[in-house]
């Protein structure tokens, strides 16, 4: 018997699984009562198992040190996260919501900037932008769509409440991981898969090929579809490859694509063969040299000549980008209200803006309480975590955002969720979490059942991304009706 | 299909033919030296040689002894040939082809790399080196079986048998040139029919060939039979002639090979002319020289036709 359960602490957070010692959420019933069934050692061996599987099926991702790149297995806590259909369906259309509106939102900004006129969106946000192309202004990709792929971190709170923390429009990455979880756990766990009722989660490549085909200018059969990876040196090179498997995608880098006529092609042992769709996974600044960064050597030159003449679609499409920005997301209800005349379904955190008098005020005299960030960052770095900071940090921070004020925002500190997580060999303890759904978007929409859970495997830590210590676990969307 | 990925494919192929032969090799060598009397001076130097490898060996390590020369065959990283760097080099290959490599084949070759890496102190000392090797063999045939079973015969398909083939026919010429070599080494001695005999059997099971050509010839193993029968038998996989065949007959599979093609028909029509039988010394050993350079120019004509321009 596993009986770490019943004297596991919850602590002061929310926790996914537990409500108090012993008694488990309604979503995790069945799967508590079948670990507990499990001896101390059953579970050292399932995780061994676990630690041999990711191995075996080489799930790496990639760090960056002096001393060269280095392969890493991907840190896996085999106890699942579970979250109750009903309450997941609400989410989801949240995000729907979300992402419709911040494509409107984004359409308009490289066409009128309607909501600049009207004065929901202040001008100084958008004329100091870091993000905004005005290389695609006027530009009408198909279907109004410039963020086909979108990839939003959601965190719950002391209340259980689902909260936005940021919308990734850019290059998201973290959904091969989620279906190498899923592989994973029901290689470890396959007993729970036959007791309780887990929706599948592995139809997301075939829902991220439809999206991407129906963006094709040729109106083939067939067209082809190729994913553009910057190379094995990229830290998501595992997931790029992964998705062009699953897809039946070419993965291609920018040395495979050659430009002609405003045409981009494969270099294919057939000769040259013309590409219609390509997800790119390589950030705008790079895609194009004639166009943009004239070092880059990942890029093509000349595909943003194609993609404005409407010959390839490029997914995202360069300058989505706009929308993300931490500045940006405090705006997203106001957003959705503007665009879709609706309320958000997920709230945001609450956000403070360093550009304003007042909020910048609030913000410098309570720097030991907030989370300070950038606006354009991603993968937790340049951050300040106010009650976890020294006093040296906080002075440097805040001489950054008086030099900078539209650069940083500021949010409380959330007490992050928590879920039970192995450590040592059958201990169970409370680790922070959070959650990455992915959004897709074209002519139709689609959300991940669940997404991609990541934990911060360190003990209080709240950072949960994978190069600074961070681990992932399985989501489980459970229906707890079912009969 | 993508040059560069049809450039990846072949060479996964001849890698995974590199990690098979080589263990192959140590694996006779290992039997031939306890068979061969102890007057008999020959070396596991001569693995070495046979590859081509001296430099590289010599640059790092003074003795030629057995355990250099295994530690440099099979676990040295630094050896760009070596079994670890050859299932390394196949690693990153498929890691860049999963998108027309079946998915499994991730899995095995992660297994055997993992396996080859935990288990390397077992190939360089004697005592368990057979079981080890048997491994290595096993693994690399799992891997080639998932593909012949799984894989659509494509241009994926066709790229791994050309570097198959080529590989192959260049392993086996080496093979042979370990036999002349080691013949060439004791000419002198007494026992000199016995031993030869030895050796070229153990030639043939390097290659697997014995059953095979025992029932082929129905005749002893004699220095003549066995060279004609890896050069010239047309039904034994790993033969010259075996290999010229597959490699055509793939080449013509696949597009714009025409000039490859007229190439290669012409060097089956004529590549055994020069060879003579009735001298297997120094002879056979310059041939098979020969023999090698024309393989190094059909992959030259491979890598002009459709790999990537450097």
């Amino acid at each position: 018997m596993w009986t770490k359960w019943n004297t596991y602490a919850t602590g002061d957070f929310f926790d996914e699984l537990m409500s108090s010692p012993g008694n488990p959420r309604k979503p995790a019933r069945k799967l508590v009562s079948y670990l507990k069934t499990l001896s101390d050692k059953d579970i050292a061996a399932r995780k061994l198992a676990a630690e041999a599987t990711v191995r075996d099926m080489g799930v790496t991702f990639t760090v960056y040190s002096d001393e060269g790149n280095i392969d890493r297995a991907w840190p896996f806590d085999i106890v699942p996260r579970t979250i109750s259909k009903q309450q997941w369906e609400v989410t989801a259309a949240g995000l729907k919501q979300r992402l419709q509106a911040l494509n409107m939102f984004i359409d308009d900004l490289y066409h009128k900037q309607k909501i600049v006129k009207d004065k929901v969106l202040p001008a100084y946000i958008l004329e100091q932008s870091k993000n905004f192309r005005k290389e695609c202004v006027g530009i009408s990709p198909p279907f109004g769509v410039w963020a086909h792929i979108c990839g939003t971190d959601l965190v719950r709170d002391k209340d259980g409440e689902f909260y936005v923390l940021e919308d990734n429009l850019r290059v998201p990455s973290g959904v091969a991981y989620m279906l190498e979880n899923r592989a994973i756990t029901k290689r470890i766990l396959p007993e729970v898969f036959e007791i309780a009722d887990i929706a599948p989660v592995d139809d997301y490549p075939a829902r991220l090929f439809d999206t991407l085909r129906s963006l094709s200018p040729r109106k083939v059969k067939k067209p082809v579809i190729v994913v553009l990876t910057p190379g094995i040196y990229n830290s998501a090179y595992f997931e790029h490859a992964f998705l062009a498997q699953q897809m039946g995608a070419e993965l291609v880098e920018g040395s495979d694509l050659i430009v002609q006529d405003d045409t981009v092609y494969m270099k294919t042992i057939s000769g040259l063969e013309r590409v219609d769709v390509i997800y790119r996974r390589i950030d705008d600044l790079f895609l194009d040299p004639e166009v943009f960064n004239k070092e880059s050597t990942l890029g093509v030159a000349g595909i943003l000549r194609a993609w404005k003449k409407g010959n390839v679609a490029l997914a995202n499409a360069p300058g989505a980008g706009v929308a993300d920005d931490k500045v940006v997301y405090a705006f997203v209800p106001q957003i959705i209200k503007y665009y879709l005349d609706q309320d958000a379904i997920v709230p945001n955190v609450e956000t403070y803006l360093c550009y304003d008098d007042k909020q910048r005020e609030y913000v410098l005299a309570n720097l030991d309480k907030l989370v300070v960030k950038p606006a354009n960052e991603s993968g937790g770095y340049g951050m300040l975590v106010g009650p976890h900071s020294t006093k040296k940090d906080r002075e440097t921070f805040a001489g950054l955002i008086k030099a900078n004020p539209r650069n940083y925002i500021a949010q409380p500190t959330l007490a992050l969720s928590t879920a039970p997580t192995i450590i040592g060999k059958s201990d169970l303890e409370p680790r922070h979490l959070d959650l990455r759904p992915f959004i897709l978007q074209a002519e139709n929409q689609y959300v991940t059942t669940g997404g991609l859970t990541r934990v911060a495997l360190r003990k209080g830590s709240l950072v949960v991304n994978s190069s600074q210590g961070g681990g992932s676990k399985d989501t489980w969307i459970v229906d707890t009706e079912a009969k | 299909m993508l040059s560069k990925v049809a450039e990846r494919v072949y060479w996964i192929a001849r890698y995974l033919e590199r990690v098979e032969n080589t263990a192959r090799l140590v694996g006779v060598y290992d039997n031939l030296l306890f068979d061969l009397p102890r007057t008999v001076e020959f070396g596991w130097f001569n693995l070495v040689q046979i590859n081509s490898a001296q430099e590289d060996f010599l640059e790092r390590y003074k003795v030629k002894d057995e355990r250099n020369v295994v530690k440099f065959m099979l676990g040295d990283a630094n050896n760009p040939s070596s079994v670890v760097s050859s299932l390394k080099m196949i690693r990153e290959n498929v890691r860049t082809t999963m998108d027309v490599v079946p998915g499994e084949a991730w899995e095995l070759i992660n297994e055997l790399s993992i396996y080859v890496n935990d288990n390397i102190q077992q190939g360089i000392g004697r005592s368990q080196r057979n079981v080890f090797l048997d491994e290595i063999v096993k693994g690399s045939q799992q891997i080639n079986g998932l593909l012949y079973g799984t894989m659509p015969h494509d241009a994926a398909w066709y790229f791994i048998r050309l570097g198959r083939n080529l590989e192959r026919a260049d392993m086996t010429t080496r093979l042979l040139d370990a036999g002349a070599a080691a013949l060439l080494q004791m000419e002198r001695d007494e026992s000199t029919v016995n031993v030869e005999q030895l050796i070229w059997g153990n030639v043939l099971r390097s290659v697997g060939a014995d059953q095979s050509y025992r029932r082929t010839t129905r005749s002893a193993v004699e220095g003549e039979d066995v060279v004609y029968y890896l050069l010239e038998d047309a039904q034994f996989p790993r033969t010259i002639a075996h290999c010229l065949n597959a490699l055509a007959d793939s080449a013509k599979k696949l597009p714009r090979s025409k000039e490859l093609v007229d190439f290669l028909i012409k060097l089956q029509e004529n590549i055994f002319d020069d060879i003579d039988y009735n001298n297997l010394g120094e002879p056979l050993r310059e041939y098979l020289n020969d023999l090698q350079q024309d393989l190094a120019s059909i992959h030259s004509a491979i890598a002009r036709t459709w790999f990537p321009e450097v």
